[in-house]
């Protein structure tokens, strides 16, 4: 009982080189170590904040270097079957930036989810956004799906902004949350991925999401929970009983930590610093998380 | 092309009419100034500033930018009087408001 625990405790963030690692062991989410990626197959891949289409100081070429992120998890033996990206896909919501991304991340074979980040339905309505990832979710961009035992909620927090700036779910994606989640078996281990986290980071800044306490309510019953996000282009988690929280790096940009500088914008950093501040996730089976740069 | 041609002229010469376009700078993360009163027919002019995008979004949808990328502009013309409160849909946190009399 309590190795898994340890194994939760001791998330590794590593380079650009592979992409964080979600792997389930004993029905808990765990980081996966690239040693283990090359004899495993991860449970998943996230990928988050492409933001295609962005050109500025910060990277002037994030196709690049999401296309560096995608090689080398296509490198790996066993590569993801599964990969989830967790929003701001592109920076201005355009058709054409969103035909570039779709064309990147076509080099991965793996089943690809998307929830939309506020930079992909810019427009509003999302029109460009669920015209082509809108399917699976009947257009409205939340659902749930199983894969290998472990059940997968996709939710939308970007278009239903509160006053103060936080992101939130409204009333009948949280009554359908509660619906989806009842009667489930507690063992049965949970993946929630939205894009802006769904637990407060800091408020100033709308870094997290309104109705995150009654989120939160819902899955603790659970014996394995995973809540991955975007949005903020940095690492934090935290564990809080059986639930692990955990934002995901950028493939584009970093962002600065919460509260240091005027705001949420694009970091400019050395550019021998940039590939040590991107990356992905990949989940091992154990759903260990592990972060890889692209340094 | 003559219908464009019109229809240019036409723009130009709204432009020319419109001398006092009330001009917003986004910068920082804040709109600047944040609450402006204008008279009936004022046209607002809003330019962002920053390397991230902003939108200009009007809580009771009245206006609406497209997002605006550094530099980008967005005009939106007041006729009728009132107070219209708008956000970044974005930085939704960036609150400002335009008051019409």
């Amino acid at each position: 009982m309590t190795e898994p625990f340890s194994r939760r405790n001791t998330l590794k963030c590593l380079g650009l080189s592979a992409g964080t690692l979600f792997t389930l062991s004993g029905g808990i989410l765990t980081t996966m170590d690239p040693a283990e990626a090359q004899t495993q197959a991860p449970l998943f891949l996230q990928i988050s904040d492409t933001h295609i289409g962005f050109n500025k100081e910060a990277n002037p070429d994030v196709a690049g270097t999401l296309r560096q992120a995608l090689d080398k998890v296509g490198a790996l033996p066993r590569p993801p079957a599964l990969i989830l990206h967790t929003g701001d896909v592109t920076h201005l919501s355009r058709a054409a930036e969103f035909d570039t991304a779709n064309q990147l991340l076509s080099q991965l074979k793996g089943e690809l989810h998307v929830v939309p980040g506020e930079h992909d339905v810019t427009d509003g309505p999302g029109t460009e956004f669920f015209a082509r990832f809108g399917k699976p979710s009947g257009n409205r961009g939340y659902y749930s799906f199983d894969h290998q035992g472990v059940h997968f909620i996709a939710l939308i927090n970007v278009m239903n902004f509160k006053p103060n700036g936080l992101g939130a779910l409204g009333d009948d994606q949280l009554a359908w949350l509660k619906d989806d989640l009842a009667g489930r078996s507690a063992s049965q281990p949970i993946v929630v991925f939205a894009h802006m986290p769904l637990w407060t980071i800091y408020q100033p800044w709308g870094w997290g999401t309104a109705e995150g306490e009654q989120i939160a309510g819902m899955l603790r019953r659970f014996g394995s929970v995973t809540v991955l996000n975007g949005h903020i282009h940095q690492i934090v988690q935290k564990v809080e009983g059986n639930i692990h929280f955990h934002t995901a790096r950028s493939t584009a940009y970093p962002q600065p930590q919460a509260g240091n500088g005027p705001g949420p914008g694009p970091l400019v950093v050395p550019p021998a610093e940039l590939p040590g501040m991107l990356g992905v996730t990949m989940a091992a089976r154990s759903l260990a998380l592990t972060d890889s740069t692209l340094a | 092309m003559k219908l464009f041609i019109t229809a240019f002229a036409l723009v130009l010469g709204a432009q020319a009419a419109h001398a006092e376009d009330v001009s917003i700078l986004i910068k920082n993360f804040d709109f600047g100034p944040m609450n402006v009163t204008v008279a009936p027919g004022t046209t607002v002019v809003w330019k962002n500033l920053d390397g991230e995008p902003h939108t200009v979004a009007s809580a009771d949808g009245l206006f609406r930018s497209m997002a605006l990328d550094q530099n980008d502009s967005f005009r939106f013309k007041f006729d009728k009087t009132g107070t219209f409160k708008y956000i970044c849909s974005i930085h939704p946190n960036m609150r400002a408001s335009i008051t019409v009399k």
